[in-house]
């Protein structure tokens, strides 16, 4: 058998082919992983009904955005930065005033006991002349005092750090708890545009 | 093994580069699975500094199940056939209000049946848009009754 020489092939180049997809990918890559707030929106009633009539006064949190992004909450103007805080106080409300929300017990299992559920409902109407920037900001404040308490439960019932952490029928006992009632209503143009 | 014995220079050998193209093919691989490549050509200017900043985001699942509308103000070589305006793009195109019902529709005809429940209508509008157009849209997707949305947003804060 005639044995040849392969001569072998130079692969001091390979690195430089390499190097150029690489470099094409790192141009081309976003890395970005889109994130958002989820939210649910209602479906469209069957019939024209107005519930609202029955809702208790007390259990409602109203919040407005003006045309000039200015927050108006229960009838005050308000601090974008001090909402979540009224927002939590609203919802926990701790020392059962007869202003904030009207408590009700209910039995949750997980806990195996009852616990007196905070019946508070937090009711968002904008402007159509509101900045989309605004809207999510108070949204995401609005958001936020619920996590917020939602990890104090997490804390108080099951001594865990965030709600996070809880397994998935601790974090349903937790829901149930602080259940996330955001409504928003039709907006209204009154600031025009 | 006299092969290996010829060279006696003197310093410092030169250090073997053979292993590079290893490496960096390593890293090109990397690069080459987590790219996603950018499938539509935004019209309008929305890039993602333009985004709303929030905190309490979630992770979009399910990137398949996703449907985008986007909303901005046209790009400059747009604006002379559509104006200054915030507008909506659906896909690579201008779309009117009324052409959302439509593209959910379609959107849900190309996906299997048993994970329409899951579908997600991630609204991307610029922070400066007014809630108007954006109410619009949500009054749009109610009566098409794709009810999940996601603003999205990035980190901030």
């Amino acid at each position: 058998m005639a044995k040849r020489e392969v001569g072998e092939i130079n692969a001091g180049s390979m690195a430089d082919i390499a190097f150029l997809l690489l470099i094409f990918f790192l141009v081309t890559t976003t890395m970005d992983v889109d994130t958002g707030i989820a939210r649910q929106l209602p479906p469209i009633p069957e019939d024209k009904q107005q519930t609202s009539e029955e809702i208790n006064q007390r259990n409602i949190f109203i919040v407005l955005i003006n045309a000039q992004d200015r927050l108006l909450v229960n009838g005050k103007p308000m601090n974008v930065e001090i909402l979540r805080e009224e927002t939590k106080i609203f919802i926990k409300n701790a020392a059962n005033s007869p202003k904030l929300p009207v408590k009700e017990a209910a039995f949750v299992e997980a806990l195996g006991k009852e616990i007196m559920i905070s019946q508070g409902i937090i009711s968002l109407r904008n402007d159509r002349g509101t900045t989309y920037g605004r809207y999510i900001e108070v949204q995401n404040e609005l958001v936020a005092a619920y996590t917020e308490l939602r990890n104090d439960a997490a804390f108080e019932y099951f001594g865990k750090r965030s709600y996070d952490d809880l397994s998935e029928k601790e974090q349903e006992a937790v829901r149930q708890i602080y259940p996330q009632r955001i409504s928003e209503a039709e907006p209204k143009n009154i600031g025009g545009k | 093994m006299s092969k290996f014995g010829k060279k006696k220079k003197k310093g410092a050998p030169a250090m073997s580069t053979a292993s590079l193209p290893d490496i960096v093919f390593m890293i090109l691989f990397f690069f080459m699975v987590t790219t996603v490549m950018r499938e539509v050509d935004l019209k309008i200017e929305l890039s993602n500094a333009d985004l709303p900043q929030a905190t309490e985001i979630k992770k979009l699942e399910k990137k398949s199940l996703v449907s985008y509308i986007y909303v901005g103000k046209p790009k400059d070589n747009f604006q002379r056939m559509y104006g200054t305006e915030p507008r909506i793009q659906l896909n690579s195109a201008f779309a009117e209000l009324t052409d959302i019902y439509e593209y959910i529709l379609a959107e849900r005809a190309q996906r299997d049946e048993a994970e329409v429940p899951f579908m997600t209508t991630s609204l991307k509008v610029h922070q400066d848009t007014r809630m108007g157009i954006v109410t619009d849209i949500k009054q749009e997707l109610r009566k098409a009754s794709a009810l999940k949305i996601n603003y999205s947003a990035r980190k901030g804060q």
